[in-house]
């Protein structure tokens, strides 16, 4: 359990994609495991004959050029061969897209509207809603110049002030929009993103199978705060999202803060 | 040399009196090509440092050196400057002086038009860069200049458009002139499928412009009038859908990235023939895959847009159509290295950098065909996973084959032999220094970094800081190139070229003296097959 949470923060070195805590991150994952291995593996022929040409048909070497400039059944298999590796890859990609799009007989919906340099979340039919902002230490470390380090400042701006509380195991619709410029909302650990452009309402669908603190940026150039409008969003059992959304509705704010609390959340510092 | 046309007397040789007349008011394809070099590598060098004001600050998390209204004006003119300053003028510059040698033309087609293509650009790119130290400042919403936050600037946006609308003049009269040129002027015995691939290439990137700069030109002016004149063609509250301008703008984008490419294509399908000494595999093959990423590359634009809100059957289409470029891009490769399979090899500096475009563009090639595959590119979207794509294809593609290029045809426009050693050591030193910018960042895009942002989370750190190394050895290394070329060209300093200056090299430039008369060709060439590279009708 605690595997899925730490790459719940990117990590240092971080070398490759985390397989997320829901289907369509997962499915992100092997689409893109999937076409990086075909790659390595023409990598290796292509950049392979390129080696042992460098090495052997060198003139220094006595290499006496060929003539030739044709080879028909080379030539074939070159163009075939890759056709059906694209349709291996775009197979699975096809399918994962067609779950992607599917909101239907979703559970709840989250209202999403991006700002410069804010998002604001309502949850539809329950009538609570506010915005979540870059939190105050990111924001006094980053005006005043000097530079943050990992043990002090391990959420340096992928923090904020509200986070967005949500159920695990629930299918939740989002319908995203923004209130100026064409913002976009990513959270990797989710698997997607969609962007929130003024006019227009977009969806996307999610259900988290792992309780935890996830975190995420604004992914559309939106201005000078582009880089400092951080997502957290804060998944918690089903039980534990009433209380929370009891808590809000009756102005409870000490109890709901102490659910959304993403403060020291196992593994979260990965 | 019985069959070249230059004059016995010095007349072919007569460079017009004067500094204006010579370069201000010249219709000479040869001394337009070099203004156009010339003005490439100083807007090379300008972008260049706006790119190492990027570096510096994304150097260490913190907001250390810029602010971040200012390092967005920085990302914005970086791109403008390097595609529409350096790049394009480059490969423009290069078909001036080649195309017209290559097929045994006097010049091109419209030599005064071509005066004009060249010198409308100092003045764009006075305009642009002036917007940096006006009030309001620079463009700051990228070059992809999304509105609607590319209207909220202030009326700087005019210059910017103003600037853009002259480039693409230039561009539109430029490609004008090849068509006209390649189609009109070869000598008798230039068919075109005996052409070498670097005119294949400039020809079909002709038809491209043409076709979309028109389009970039109606976009940016719809921008215009949404500023100033009140329409509402990308603002919602009017009526109008800001994804109207995407679809627009990557109208024009996708093509314009080939259009940045397919000559790097036939720069590097005339160098490693010559230094396999052994013809290009399957030329006709070259011919048509290059015809069809042509083709291909005006239905795949909205691969830019993926996270937009697309209905499915737009996403899987356009994702169809992406991969589908694979194959032809495939086969150019696939087909440079047969080249070189069997060949008998040196690897003066023109073979390196071919070698390493080769190598480092399918690098690219690599993550372009992830990138097309909808529901990772969910994930990698405005990420440093796409940073490192295109400045992978860009850099190490298109850069790289521009410097291939100017290597290989310095000999034959110089009559000089640059440095050989310093060649080497440009090119190793480049290879090393941009490797180390651009590679982590495709780790950086996987580990969840955004791109255009000034500062970010101290786990970022680590590959931030060695591709801030690599910016600044790529940036310094660029220093050596110039003075190669300053050394080689203006000093004079190495050894004299040979008509045929690589031992290899076939077609009809390297019939011609070195440095090629200032007027070449002014009578037809009478052709013999073994003339050109491509001579061989069976093949």
């Amino acid at each position: 359990m605690a595997h899925s949470l730490a790459y719940a923060n990117p990590e240092p070195w971080q070398l490759n994609l985390s397989p997320g805590v829901t289907q369509t991150a997962e499915n992100a994952y092997h689409a893109h495991m999937l076409v990086l291995w075909i790659c390595v593996a023409i990598g290796v022929v292509v950049f392979g004959a390129m080696a042992i040409s460098m090495v052997k048909f060198r003139k220094s070497k006595g290499a006496v050029p060929a003539t030739w400039s044709h080879n028909t059944v080379a030539e074939l298999i070159w163009t075939v061969v890759p056709v059906l590796l694209l349709i291996a890859m775009a197979w699975p990609a096809t399918r994962y897209l067609i779950a992607q799009y599917d909101t239907s007989e979703s559970e709840m919906t989250v209202k999403v509207t991006g700002y410069q340099w804010m998002w604001r979340y309502e949850y539809l039919g329950e009538d609570v809603g506010f915005t979540s902002r870059l939190d105050r230490e990111s924001e006094r470390i980053r005006q005043s110049g000097i530079t943050p380090t990992l043990a002090d400042n391990p959420n340096y701006l992928l923090d904020v002030d509200n986070a967005l509380v949500l159920p695990t195991d629930t299918k939740i619709r989002f319908v995203i929009t923004a209130d100026d410029v064409i913002h976009a909302w990513w959270v990797p650990a989710l698997g997607w993103k969609q962007d929130a452009i003024p006019g227009v309402i977009n969806e996307a669908w999610t259900e988290i199978r792992q309780p935890g603190v996830y975190r995420g940026q604004c992914a559309e150039l939106c201005g000078k705060d582009h880089g400092f409008m951080p997502i957290v969003v804060k998944a918690v059992p089903k039980a534990e999202y009433q209380n929370w959304l009891v808590a809000q509705k009756s102005g409870d704010t000490a109890a709901a803060a102490r659910i959304a609390s993403v403060a020291a959340v196992v593994g979260d510092e990965g | 040399m019985a069959n070249t046309a230059v004059q016995h007397d010095d007349h072919a040789d007569h460079k017009p009196e004067g500094f204006f007349n010579r370069w201000v008011f010249t219709t000479n394809h040869k001394d337009i090509g070099t203004l156009y070099l010339v003005f490439s590598l100083v807007m090379f060098l300008i972008g260049g440092s706006m790119a190492l004001v990027i570096r510096a600050e994304l150097f260490q998390p913190g907001l250390q050196l810029v602010d971040p209204a200012f390092f967005n004006q920085m990302t914005t003119m970086h791109a403008l400057v390097m595609i529409f300053g350096a790049v394009m003028p480059a490969f423009v510059g290069l078909a001036n002086w080649m195309v017209p040698l290559m097929i045994g033309a006097p010049d091109m087609a419209l030599p005064r038009m071509n005066n004009w293509s060249f010198w409308i650009l100092p003045f764009a790119f006075t305009l642009l860069l002036s917007t940096l130290v006006s009030p309001g400042g620079g463009p700051a919403g990228g070059w992809t200049l999304y509105p609607p936050l590319s209207l909220q600037g202030g009326s700087n946006m005019a210059f910017v458009i103003f600037a853009i609308h002259l480039m693409g003049i230039s561009s539109i009269m430029g490609a004008i002139n090849i068509i006209a040129t390649i189609l009109n002027m070869r000598a008798p015995g230039v068919d075109l499928l005996k052409m070498p691939v670097f005119v294949w290439t400039w020809l079909i990137t002709a038809f491209l412009l043409i076709a979309v700069m028109p389009v970039l030109a109606g976009a940016v002016t719809m921008l215009l009038t949404d500023k100033f004149f009140a329409t509402s063609f990308f603002n919602a509250a009017g009526g109008g859908d800001p994804v109207m301008f995407q679809h627009i703008f990557w109208f024009f984008g996708h093509p314009e990235v080939y259009i940045m490419i397919l000559p790097a294509f036939g720069i590097v399908s005339e160098i490693i023939p010559t230094f396999a000494r052994k013809p290009l595999f399957g030329y006709q093959a070259m011919v048509y895959a290059t015809a069809s990423i042509a083709f291909l590359s005006f239905i795949v634009w909205a691969h830019h847009m993926f996270t937009v809100g697309m209905p499915l059957g737009g996403e899987l289409f356009f994702m169809y159509a992406t991969m589908l470029i694979a194959v032809p891009t495939g086969v150019k490769v696939f087909n440079w290295v047969s080249t070189m399979w069997q060949g008998s090899m040196t690897f003066e500096t023109p073979m390196l950098f071919a070698i390493g475009f080769v190598i480092m563009f399918t690098i690219g090639g690599f993550s372009g065909l992830m990138l097309a595959i909808v529901p990772a590119d969910f994930q990698y979207h405005d990420t440093y996973f796409v940073v490192a794509h295109f400045h992978y294809v860009l850099v190490t593609g298109a850069i790289f084959a521009i410097m291939a290029g100017v290597y290989y045809w310095l000999p034959k426009w110089t009559g000089q032999m640059y440095n050989e050693t310093l060649g080497k050591w440009h090119f190793w030193l480049s290879t090393i220094f941009v490797n180390l910018l651009f590679f982590p960042q495709h780790f950086l895009g996987l580990a969840g970094m955004p791109r255009r942002i000034p500062d970010y989370n101290v786990a970022f750190a680590d590959f931030n800081f060695w591709s801030s190394i690599g910016g600044f050895g790529f940036g310094l290394s660029q220093l050596l190139l110039v003075y190669i070329i300053v050394r080689c060209c203006l000093l004079k300093k190495g050894a004299k070229a040979e008509a045929r200056s690589w031992e290899g090299a076939r077609g009809l430039e390297w019939t011609l003296p070195s440095p090629a008369p200032h007027h070449t060709f002014t009578t037809p060439p009478t052709i013999r097959n073994s003339d050109l590279a491509h001579g061989d009708v069976t093949h």
